[in-house]
Protein backbone atom coordinates (compact mmCIF):
# COMPACT_ATOMS: atom_id res chain seq x y z
CA UNK A 1 0.00 0.00 0.00
CA UNK A 2 1.63 3.04 -1.02
CA UNK A 3 2.33 6.09 1.41
CA UNK A 4 1.81 8.79 -1.25
CA UNK A 5 -1.30 9.55 0.75
CA UNK A 6 0.40 10.50 3.87
CA UNK A 7 3.38 12.68 1.82
CA UNK A 8 2.45 15.73 1.30
CA UNK A 9 2.35 17.31 -2.65
CA UNK A 10 3.63 20.77 -3.68
CA UNK A 11 1.18 23.05 -3.92
CA UNK A 12 0.13 23.44 -7.67
CA UNK A 13 -0.63 26.93 -7.76
CA UNK A 14 3.15 27.37 -6.20
CA UNK A 15 4.47 25.02 -9.29
CA UNK A 16 3.40 27.38 -11.69
CA UNK A 17 4.43 29.89 -10.06
CA UNK A 18 7.99 28.60 -9.96
CA UNK A 19 7.62 27.51 -13.54
CA UNK A 20 7.29 31.11 -14.45
CA UNK A 21 9.93 32.43 -12.75
CA UNK A 22 13.45 32.92 -13.61
CA UNK A 23 15.88 29.83 -12.22
CA UNK A 24 18.83 32.29 -11.77
CA UNK A 25 18.55 33.77 -8.40
CA UNK A 26 17.47 30.45 -7.12
CA UNK A 27 20.44 28.37 -8.96
CA UNK A 28 22.91 30.94 -7.36
CA UNK A 29 20.86 30.25 -3.58
CA UNK A 30 21.39 25.99 -5.10
CA UNK A 31 25.34 26.82 -5.89
CA UNK A 32 26.35 28.68 -2.58
CA UNK A 33 24.14 26.38 -0.57
CA UNK A 34 26.59 23.14 -1.85
CA UNK A 35 29.72 24.76 -1.37
CA UNK A 36 28.72 25.79 2.06
CA UNK A 37 27.19 22.25 2.57
CA UNK A 38 30.60 20.56 1.63
CA UNK A 39 32.56 22.92 3.40
CA UNK A 40 30.53 22.51 6.85
CA UNK A 41 29.97 19.03 6.50
CA UNK A 42 33.50 17.18 5.15
CA UNK A 43 32.81 14.05 6.47
CA UNK A 44 29.94 14.09 3.51
CA UNK A 45 31.93 13.83 0.63
CA UNK A 46 34.61 11.11 2.15
CA UNK A 47 31.50 9.33 3.25
CA UNK A 48 30.37 9.28 -0.64
CA UNK A 49 34.09 7.76 -1.70
CA UNK A 50 34.15 6.96 -5.44
CA UNK A 51 30.98 8.21 -5.87
CA UNK A 52 31.55 11.74 -5.80
CA UNK A 53 32.76 11.28 -9.63
CA UNK A 54 28.65 10.57 -10.65
CA UNK A 55 25.69 12.27 -11.37
CA UNK A 56 22.93 12.38 -9.37
CA UNK A 57 19.29 13.85 -10.83
CA UNK A 58 17.28 15.10 -8.00
CA UNK A 59 13.52 14.71 -8.96
CA UNK A 60 11.17 16.23 -6.64
CA UNK A 61 8.13 15.10 -8.88
CA UNK A 62 5.59 18.07 -7.69
CA UNK A 63 7.98 20.60 -8.83
CA UNK A 64 8.46 22.02 -12.33
CA UNK A 65 12.36 21.91 -12.22
CA UNK A 66 15.22 19.47 -11.34
CA UNK A 67 18.39 19.50 -9.27
CA UNK A 68 21.83 17.78 -10.71
CA UNK A 69 23.83 17.33 -7.79
CA UNK A 70 27.80 16.81 -8.82
CA UNK A 71 29.32 15.98 -5.44
CA UNK A 72 32.84 16.68 -7.08
CA UNK A 73 35.70 17.01 -4.38
CA UNK A 74 37.17 19.79 -6.21
CA UNK A 75 34.13 21.82 -7.19
CA UNK A 76 30.75 20.86 -5.99
CA UNK A 77 27.93 21.81 -7.68
CA UNK A 78 23.99 21.83 -7.59
CA UNK A 79 22.06 22.82 -10.72
CA UNK A 80 19.05 23.87 -11.59
CA UNK A 81 17.02 22.50 -14.93
CA UNK A 82 13.56 23.40 -16.69
CA UNK A 83 12.26 19.71 -16.93
CA UNK A 84 13.30 18.26 -20.14
CA UNK A 85 16.42 20.06 -20.04
CA UNK A 86 18.70 18.59 -17.85
CA UNK A 87 21.57 16.73 -18.77
CA UNK A 88 22.46 12.68 -18.81
CA UNK A 89 22.98 11.55 -15.32
CA UNK A 90 24.14 8.37 -13.22
CA UNK A 91 21.37 7.83 -10.34
CA UNK A 92 18.24 9.36 -10.56
CA UNK A 93 16.19 9.80 -7.26
CA UNK A 94 12.60 10.91 -7.84
CA UNK A 95 9.41 11.58 -5.31
CA UNK A 96 7.56 14.37 -3.89
CA UNK A 97 9.70 17.47 -2.16
CA UNK A 98 8.58 16.52 0.84
CA UNK A 99 9.99 12.68 0.93
CA UNK A 100 13.33 14.50 -0.47
CA UNK A 101 13.11 16.56 2.18
CA UNK A 102 11.93 13.84 5.36
CA UNK A 103 15.00 11.81 3.77
CA UNK A 104 17.49 14.63 3.95
CA UNK A 105 16.29 16.24 7.60
CA UNK A 106 16.23 12.85 9.00
CA UNK A 107 12.79 12.49 9.33
CA UNK A 108 11.84 9.90 6.54
CA UNK A 109 13.22 6.50 6.18
CA UNK A 110 14.73 5.85 2.62
CA UNK A 111 14.02 2.35 2.70
CA UNK A 112 10.57 2.37 3.80
CA UNK A 113 9.96 5.29 1.02
CA UNK A 114 11.36 3.04 -1.56
CA UNK A 115 8.88 -0.17 -0.09
CA UNK A 116 5.81 1.72 0.03
CA UNK A 117 6.83 3.36 -3.77
CA UNK A 118 6.75 6.87 -2.44
CA UNK A 119 9.85 7.07 -4.11
CA UNK A 120 11.64 5.84 -7.19
CA UNK A 121 15.51 4.91 -7.79
CA UNK A 122 16.98 4.37 -11.53
CA UNK A 123 20.54 4.12 -12.66
CA UNK A 124 23.74 3.46 -10.18
CA UNK A 125 22.42 1.93 -7.24
CA UNK A 126 25.66 2.03 -5.75
CA UNK A 127 25.59 5.89 -6.18
CA UNK A 128 22.17 6.03 -4.66
CA UNK A 129 22.83 4.35 -1.62
CA UNK A 130 26.32 6.19 -1.00
CA UNK A 131 24.37 9.57 -1.50
CA UNK A 132 21.66 8.07 0.94
CA UNK A 133 24.03 7.66 4.15
CA UNK A 134 26.58 10.33 3.35
CA UNK A 135 23.28 12.69 3.74
CA UNK A 136 21.69 10.62 6.80
CA UNK A 137 24.64 10.77 8.23
CA UNK A 138 25.89 14.70 8.12
CA UNK A 139 22.81 15.32 9.75
CA UNK A 140 21.73 18.50 7.82
CA UNK A 141 19.49 21.14 8.58
CA UNK A 142 18.78 23.08 5.59
CA UNK A 143 17.53 26.31 7.42
CA UNK A 144 21.09 26.35 9.14
CA UNK A 145 22.63 26.02 6.27
CA UNK A 146 20.71 28.70 4.42
CA UNK A 147 21.27 30.51 7.73
CA UNK A 148 24.96 30.06 7.68
CA UNK A 149 25.17 31.88 3.82
CA UNK A 150 23.98 35.12 5.59
CA UNK A 151 27.18 35.93 7.43
CA UNK A 152 27.18 38.04 10.60
CA UNK A 153 23.58 38.79 9.83
CA UNK A 154 22.93 34.93 10.68
CA UNK A 155 21.79 35.57 14.92
CA UNK A 156 19.41 38.54 13.54
CA UNK A 157 17.73 36.41 10.77
CA UNK A 158 17.69 32.61 12.90
CA UNK A 159 14.93 33.92 15.24
CA UNK A 160 12.35 34.83 13.27
CA UNK A 161 12.76 31.86 10.43
CA UNK A 162 12.90 29.15 13.19
CA UNK A 163 9.50 30.72 14.11
CA UNK A 164 8.30 31.09 10.97
CA UNK A 165 9.32 27.37 10.45
CA UNK A 166 7.62 25.77 13.36
CA UNK A 167 4.49 27.43 11.97
CA UNK A 168 5.08 26.00 8.23
CA UNK A 169 5.80 22.67 9.72
CA UNK A 170 2.53 22.51 11.79
CA UNK A 171 0.46 23.48 8.47
CA UNK A 172 2.07 21.16 6.26
CA UNK A 173 3.62 18.02 7.74
CA UNK A 174 6.76 18.09 6.19
CA UNK A 175 10.09 18.21 7.46
CA UNK A 176 11.71 21.70 6.38
CA UNK A 177 14.33 21.85 9.22
CA UNK A 178 15.81 18.62 10.93
CA UNK A 179 14.22 16.26 12.90
CA UNK A 180 14.51 16.89 16.41
CA UNK A 181 17.40 14.94 18.53
CA UNK A 182 20.84 14.49 18.04
CA UNK A 183 22.69 17.69 16.27
CA UNK A 184 26.20 16.87 15.35
CA UNK B 1 7.44 -14.50 43.43
CA UNK B 2 10.18 -14.68 40.70
CA UNK B 3 12.14 -10.66 39.87
CA UNK B 4 11.82 -10.29 35.98
CA UNK B 5 14.89 -9.97 34.46
CA UNK B 6 15.94 -7.29 32.02
CA UNK B 7 16.16 -7.83 28.80
CA UNK B 8 19.29 -5.87 27.17
CA UNK B 9 18.06 -4.28 23.77
CA UNK B 10 20.78 -4.47 21.36
CA UNK B 11 20.38 -1.77 18.16
CA UNK B 12 22.20 -1.33 15.22
CA UNK B 13 24.35 1.71 13.83
CA UNK B 14 25.26 2.09 10.31
CA UNK B 15 26.75 5.39 10.86
CA UNK B 16 28.16 7.83 13.95
CA UNK B 17 25.16 9.45 13.33
CA UNK B 18 22.67 6.39 13.74
CA UNK B 19 24.88 5.06 16.80
CA UNK B 20 24.36 8.87 18.21
CA UNK B 21 20.67 8.32 17.45
CA UNK B 22 19.72 4.68 18.90
CA UNK B 23 21.61 5.59 22.26
CA UNK B 24 19.64 8.64 22.05
CA UNK B 25 16.67 6.60 22.02
CA UNK B 26 17.43 4.06 24.69
CA UNK B 27 19.50 1.57 23.41
CA UNK B 28 21.80 -0.75 25.62
CA UNK B 29 23.60 -1.44 23.22
CA UNK B 30 24.85 -0.32 19.90
CA UNK B 31 26.71 -2.68 17.25
CA UNK B 32 27.84 -1.27 14.31
CA UNK B 33 31.15 -2.20 12.00
CA UNK B 34 34.21 -1.21 10.00
CA UNK B 35 33.84 0.11 6.49
CA UNK B 36 35.19 -2.88 4.58
CA UNK B 37 34.30 -6.51 4.16
CA UNK B 38 35.16 -7.46 7.14
CA UNK B 39 31.61 -6.78 8.55
CA UNK B 40 27.73 -8.22 7.21
CA UNK B 41 26.47 -5.39 5.75
CA UNK B 42 29.34 -3.82 3.41
CA UNK B 43 27.39 -1.26 2.02
CA UNK B 44 28.62 2.00 0.07
CA UNK B 45 28.18 4.83 2.24
CA UNK B 46 27.91 2.96 5.25
CA UNK B 47 30.19 1.77 8.51
CA UNK B 48 32.66 3.51 10.53
CA UNK B 49 36.67 4.78 9.95
CA UNK B 50 38.51 3.80 12.97
CA UNK B 51 38.35 7.46 14.51
CA UNK B 52 34.94 7.46 13.89
CA UNK B 53 34.30 4.00 15.64
CA UNK B 54 36.59 5.16 18.22
CA UNK B 55 34.29 8.21 18.90
CA UNK B 56 31.18 6.10 18.50
CA UNK B 57 32.17 3.87 21.39
CA UNK B 58 33.47 6.97 23.73
CA UNK B 59 29.93 8.55 23.04
CA UNK B 60 28.07 5.61 24.20
CA UNK B 61 30.40 4.37 27.44
CA UNK B 62 29.64 8.40 28.55
CA UNK B 63 25.60 7.63 28.53
CA UNK B 64 25.97 3.85 30.06
CA UNK B 65 25.71 2.05 26.39
CA UNK B 66 28.23 -0.42 25.01
CA UNK B 67 28.87 -0.83 21.71
CA UNK B 68 29.91 -4.57 20.07
CA UNK B 69 32.14 -4.57 16.93
CA UNK B 70 30.87 -7.21 14.05
CA UNK B 71 33.79 -8.52 12.45
CA UNK B 72 31.65 -11.19 10.99
CA UNK B 73 32.21 -12.02 7.30
CA UNK B 74 34.54 -14.91 6.56
CA UNK B 75 38.04 -14.23 5.82
CA UNK B 76 39.27 -14.76 2.58
CA UNK B 77 42.00 -17.19 1.84
CA UNK B 78 45.46 -15.51 2.20
CA UNK B 79 43.83 -11.97 3.34
CA UNK B 80 43.64 -13.05 7.07
CA UNK B 81 45.53 -10.42 8.33
CA UNK B 82 42.77 -8.27 7.48
CA UNK B 83 40.15 -9.62 9.98
CA UNK B 84 43.02 -10.17 12.41
CA UNK B 85 44.33 -6.18 12.06
CA UNK B 86 40.15 -5.16 12.38
CA UNK B 87 39.59 -7.21 15.81
CA UNK B 88 42.43 -5.53 17.52
CA UNK B 89 41.56 -1.87 16.58
CA UNK B 90 38.55 -2.76 17.98
CA UNK B 91 40.32 -3.95 21.26
CA UNK B 92 42.38 -1.06 21.11
CA UNK B 93 39.38 1.38 20.68
CA UNK B 94 37.55 -0.36 23.92
CA UNK B 95 34.70 -1.85 22.10
CA UNK B 96 32.69 -4.29 25.05
CA UNK B 97 32.93 -6.85 22.76
CA UNK B 98 33.29 -8.46 19.35
CA UNK B 99 30.66 -10.54 16.83
CA UNK B 100 32.33 -12.93 15.28
CA UNK B 101 31.45 -15.81 12.76
CA UNK B 102 34.68 -17.48 11.67
CA UNK B 103 36.30 -20.19 13.82
CA UNK B 104 40.17 -19.28 13.07
CA UNK B 105 39.00 -15.89 13.70
CA UNK B 106 37.97 -16.83 17.32
CA UNK B 107 40.88 -18.83 18.16
CA UNK B 108 43.05 -16.03 17.06
CA UNK B 109 41.17 -13.98 19.37
CA UNK B 110 41.33 -16.46 22.04
CA UNK B 111 44.49 -16.55 21.53
CA UNK B 112 45.78 -13.19 21.61
CA UNK B 113 43.32 -10.98 22.53
CA UNK B 114 42.20 -12.93 26.06
CA UNK B 115 40.22 -10.19 27.32
CA UNK B 116 38.27 -9.24 24.73
CA UNK B 117 35.06 -10.19 24.78
CA UNK B 118 33.47 -12.69 22.38
CA UNK B 119 29.97 -13.00 20.91
CA UNK B 120 29.16 -15.54 18.30
CA UNK B 121 27.66 -13.81 15.21
CA UNK B 122 24.54 -14.98 13.39
CA UNK B 123 26.51 -16.23 10.96
CA UNK B 124 27.97 -18.89 12.64
CA UNK B 125 24.86 -20.33 12.15
CA UNK B 126 25.25 -22.03 15.50
CA UNK B 127 21.28 -23.64 16.52
CA UNK B 128 22.06 -26.34 18.98
CA UNK B 129 23.46 -26.40 22.19
CA UNK B 130 26.58 -29.09 21.40
CA UNK B 131 27.65 -26.51 18.66
CA UNK B 132 27.06 -23.60 20.70
CA UNK B 133 29.21 -25.59 23.98
CA UNK B 134 32.06 -26.18 21.48
CA UNK B 135 32.05 -22.29 20.60
CA UNK B 136 31.88 -21.55 24.64
CA UNK B 137 34.72 -24.44 25.82
CA UNK B 138 37.42 -23.81 22.68
CA UNK B 139 36.76 -20.16 22.34
CA UNK B 140 35.52 -18.57 25.32
CA UNK B 141 32.50 -17.24 23.57
CA UNK B 142 29.99 -15.28 26.23
CA UNK B 143 27.09 -14.67 24.07
CA UNK B 144 25.63 -16.43 21.02
CA UNK B 145 22.81 -14.82 18.30
CA UNK B 146 20.90 -17.24 17.53
CA UNK B 147 20.02 -18.35 13.74
CA UNK B 148 16.27 -17.25 13.15
CA UNK B 149 15.19 -20.36 12.42
CA UNK B 150 14.46 -21.62 16.35
CA UNK B 151 11.08 -21.66 17.82
CA UNK B 152 10.80 -20.42 21.04
CA UNK B 153 10.40 -24.15 22.17
CA UNK B 154 13.94 -24.63 20.98
CA UNK B 155 15.37 -21.39 22.21
CA UNK B 156 14.43 -22.81 25.91
CA UNK B 157 15.73 -26.19 25.26
CA UNK B 158 19.30 -24.52 23.67
CA UNK B 159 19.20 -22.47 27.32
CA UNK B 160 18.77 -25.06 29.45
CA UNK B 161 21.76 -27.15 28.03
CA UNK B 162 24.32 -24.05 27.92
CA UNK B 163 26.04 -21.55 29.79
CA UNK B 164 26.79 -19.00 27.67
CA UNK B 165 23.81 -16.29 27.12
CA UNK B 166 21.79 -15.99 24.00
CA UNK B 167 20.40 -12.97 22.06
CA UNK B 168 18.04 -13.23 19.23
CA UNK B 169 16.78 -10.97 16.51
CA UNK B 170 13.57 -9.42 17.84
CA UNK B 171 12.88 -7.11 14.82
CA UNK B 172 14.12 -6.19 11.39
CA UNK B 173 14.65 -7.26 8.16
CA UNK B 174 14.10 -11.56 7.83
CA UNK B 175 16.85 -13.51 6.30
CA UNK B 176 15.17 -16.93 5.50
CA UNK B 177 18.30 -18.95 4.98
CA UNK B 178 21.08 -20.30 7.20
CA UNK B 179 23.24 -17.47 7.65
CA UNK B 180 26.49 -17.75 6.50
CA UNK B 181 25.67 -20.36 4.12
CA UNK B 182 23.68 -18.61 1.65
CA UNK B 183 25.36 -18.42 -1.95
CA UNK B 184 22.05 -17.37 -4.00
CA UNK B 185 23.81 -13.47 -4.03
CA UNK B 186 27.10 -15.05 -4.87
CA UNK B 187 25.58 -17.00 -8.02
CA UNK B 188 24.21 -14.10 -9.56
CA UNK B 189 26.99 -11.42 -8.59
CA UNK B 190 30.09 -13.24 -7.81
CA UNK B 191 30.40 -11.04 -4.46
CA UNK B 192 29.52 -13.27 -1.16
CA UNK B 193 27.41 -11.84 1.70
CA UNK B 194 29.07 -14.37 4.00
CA UNK B 195 33.17 -13.17 2.94
CA UNK B 196 32.53 -9.88 0.90
CA UNK B 197 29.94 -8.65 3.58
CA UNK B 198 26.83 -7.95 0.83
CA UNK B 199 23.92 -9.91 -0.23
CA UNK B 200 22.88 -8.31 -3.42
CA UNK B 201 25.75 -5.00 -3.58
CA UNK B 202 23.98 -2.27 -4.82
CA UNK B 203 26.61 -2.35 -7.89
CA UNK B 204 24.50 -5.27 -8.99
CA UNK B 205 21.25 -4.11 -8.28
CA UNK B 206 19.12 -2.26 -11.07
CA UNK B 207 15.68 -0.78 -10.55
CA UNK B 208 13.81 0.56 -13.54
CA UNK B 209 10.38 1.80 -14.08
CA UNK B 210 8.65 -0.23 -17.07
CA UNK B 211 4.92 0.72 -17.65
CA UNK B 212 4.09 1.64 -14.30
CA UNK B 213 6.09 -1.51 -12.84
CA UNK B 214 9.10 -1.66 -10.75
CA UNK B 215 11.56 -4.02 -12.15
CA UNK B 216 14.34 -5.11 -10.41
CA UNK B 217 17.45 -6.94 -11.45
CA UNK B 218 20.27 -8.62 -9.67
CA UNK B 219 23.52 -9.54 -11.39
CA UNK B 220 20.90 -8.46 -14.66
CA UNK B 221 18.37 -11.35 -13.31
CA UNK B 222 15.32 -9.89 -13.54
CA UNK B 223 14.14 -10.68 -9.58
CA UNK B 224 11.23 -9.15 -8.92
CA UNK B 225 8.24 -7.07 -10.66
CA UNK B 226 6.10 -4.84 -8.38
CA UNK B 227 2.73 -3.61 -9.71
CA UNK B 228 1.90 -0.07 -9.82
CA UNK B 229 1.15 0.63 -5.62
CA UNK B 230 2.08 -2.15 -4.93
CA UNK B 231 5.46 -2.67 -2.16
CA UNK B 232 8.70 -2.67 -3.18
CA UNK B 233 10.93 -5.43 -1.64
CA UNK B 234 14.31 -5.59 -1.26
CA UNK B 235 16.49 -6.97 -4.35
CA UNK B 236 17.26 -10.34 -2.80
CA UNK B 237 17.15 -13.42 -4.39
CA UNK B 238 15.15 -15.20 -1.44
CA UNK B 239 12.33 -12.41 -1.84
CA UNK B 240 12.23 -12.84 -5.61
CA UNK B 241 9.03 -13.33 -7.80
CA UNK B 242 9.42 -15.66 -10.60
CA UNK B 243 7.26 -16.79 -13.27
CA UNK B 244 7.29 -20.94 -14.31
CA UNK B 245 5.07 -21.83 -17.05
CA UNK B 246 1.99 -20.14 -16.29
CA UNK B 247 2.39 -19.41 -12.80
CA UNK B 248 4.33 -16.57 -10.99
CA UNK B 249 5.14 -16.61 -7.39
CA UNK B 250 7.92 -16.37 -4.56
CA UNK B 251 9.82 -19.48 -4.17
CA UNK B 252 11.50 -19.13 -1.08
CA UNK B 253 9.35 -16.27 0.57
CA UNK B 254 7.81 -13.63 0.24
CA UNK B 255 8.74 -10.18 1.29
CA UNK B 256 8.19 -10.05 5.32
CA UNK B 257 9.66 -8.67 8.04
CA UNK B 258 10.46 -10.17 11.41
CA UNK B 259 8.16 -8.28 14.89
CA UNK B 260 8.61 -10.39 17.88
CA UNK B 261 7.22 -7.63 19.98
CA UNK B 262 4.32 -10.11 21.30
CA UNK B 263 7.29 -12.17 22.13
CA UNK B 264 9.13 -10.40 24.52
CA UNK B 265 7.95 -12.29 27.88
CA UNK B 266 7.98 -15.90 26.35
CA UNK B 267 11.81 -15.21 25.00
CA UNK B 268 12.29 -13.80 28.27
CA UNK B 269 10.75 -17.11 29.95
CA UNK B 270 13.49 -19.22 27.51
CA UNK B 271 16.07 -17.31 28.81
CA UNK B 272 17.37 -15.17 26.38
CA UNK B 273 19.35 -12.29 27.51
CA UNK B 274 19.47 -9.99 24.65
CA UNK B 275 16.86 -9.01 21.96
CA UNK B 276 18.47 -7.67 18.88
CA UNK B 277 17.20 -5.64 16.53
CA UNK B 278 18.36 -5.68 12.48
CA UNK B 279 18.92 -2.88 10.57
CA UNK B 280 22.41 -1.40 10.09
CA UNK B 281 21.65 -0.26 6.65
CA UNK B 282 19.10 1.87 7.91
CA UNK B 283 18.76 5.90 8.32
CA UNK B 284 18.50 7.30 11.45
CA UNK B 285 14.71 8.14 11.07
CA UNK B 286 13.98 4.13 11.55
CA UNK B 287 17.09 3.78 14.02
CA UNK B 288 15.14 6.43 16.17
CA UNK B 289 11.50 5.23 15.67
CA UNK B 290 12.48 1.23 16.07
CA UNK B 291 14.71 1.55 19.60
CA UNK B 292 12.19 3.98 21.23
CA UNK B 293 9.11 2.00 20.21
CA UNK B 294 11.61 -1.63 21.66
CA UNK B 295 12.69 0.57 24.51
CA UNK B 296 8.86 1.22 25.58
CA UNK B 297 8.45 -3.00 24.99
CA UNK B 298 11.39 -3.74 27.13
CA UNK B 299 10.50 -1.61 29.85
CA UNK B 300 7.36 -2.56 30.02
CA UNK B 301 7.68 -5.96 30.18
CA UNK B 302 10.20 -5.57 32.99
CA UNK B 303 7.53 -3.15 34.96
CA UNK B 304 5.00 -6.04 34.43
CA UNK B 305 2.52 -3.93 32.15
CA UNK B 306 1.25 -5.80 28.43
CA UNK B 307 3.73 -5.16 25.32
CA UNK B 308 2.37 -1.90 23.86
CA UNK B 309 1.46 -2.01 20.17
CA UNK B 310 3.55 -0.03 18.02
CA UNK B 311 3.39 1.20 14.19
CA UNK B 312 6.28 0.19 12.92
CA UNK B 313 4.88 -1.66 9.86
CA UNK B 314 5.12 1.23 7.65
CA UNK B 315 9.07 1.10 8.22
CA UNK B 316 9.12 -2.47 7.01
CA UNK B 317 10.28 -4.67 3.83
CA UNK B 318 6.99 -5.91 2.16
CA UNK B 319 4.80 -3.67 4.75
CA UNK B 320 3.65 -6.67 6.74
CA UNK B 321 5.11 -8.53 9.89
CA UNK B 322 5.76 -12.00 11.35
CA UNK B 323 6.91 -13.77 14.21
CA UNK B 324 8.88 -15.93 11.74
CA UNK B 325 10.01 -19.11 13.58
CA UNK B 326 9.66 -18.15 17.04
CA UNK B 327 6.21 -19.41 15.85
CA UNK B 328 6.88 -22.08 13.70
CA UNK B 329 3.71 -23.45 12.00
CA UNK B 330 5.44 -24.99 9.00
CA UNK B 331 6.47 -28.22 10.48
Amino acid sequence: MSMLAGIPRFPVFGARLMDALPLAPLALASERMVASVVRRHPALLARLGAQTDKTFLLDAVDLPILFVLRPRVSEPRLDVYRRGAEPAWDARIAGPLAALLGMVHGALDGDALFFSRDIVIEGDTEAVLALRNAVDDAELDLPAEALALLGPLERFAEPPLRRALRIAERLTSVALSRAPGHAS
Amino acid sequence: MTMTKRLELVCPAGTPAALRTAVDAGADTIYCGFADETNARNFPGLNFSRDEMAAGIDYAHKRGAKVLVAINTFPRAGAGDFWRKAVADAEARAADAVILADIGLLAHVADQHPKLRLHLSVQAAAANADAINFYAREFGVKRVVLPRVLTVQEIAAINREIDVETEVFIFGGLCVMAEGRCSLSSYATGKSPNMNGVCSPASHVEYREEGGDLASRLGGFAIHRSPQGAPAPYPTLCKGCFRAGDHIGHVFEEPVSLDAAALIPQLADAGVVALKIEGRQRSRAYTEAVVSSFRRAVDAHLAGRPIPASDLRRLTEGQQTTAGAYRKTWR
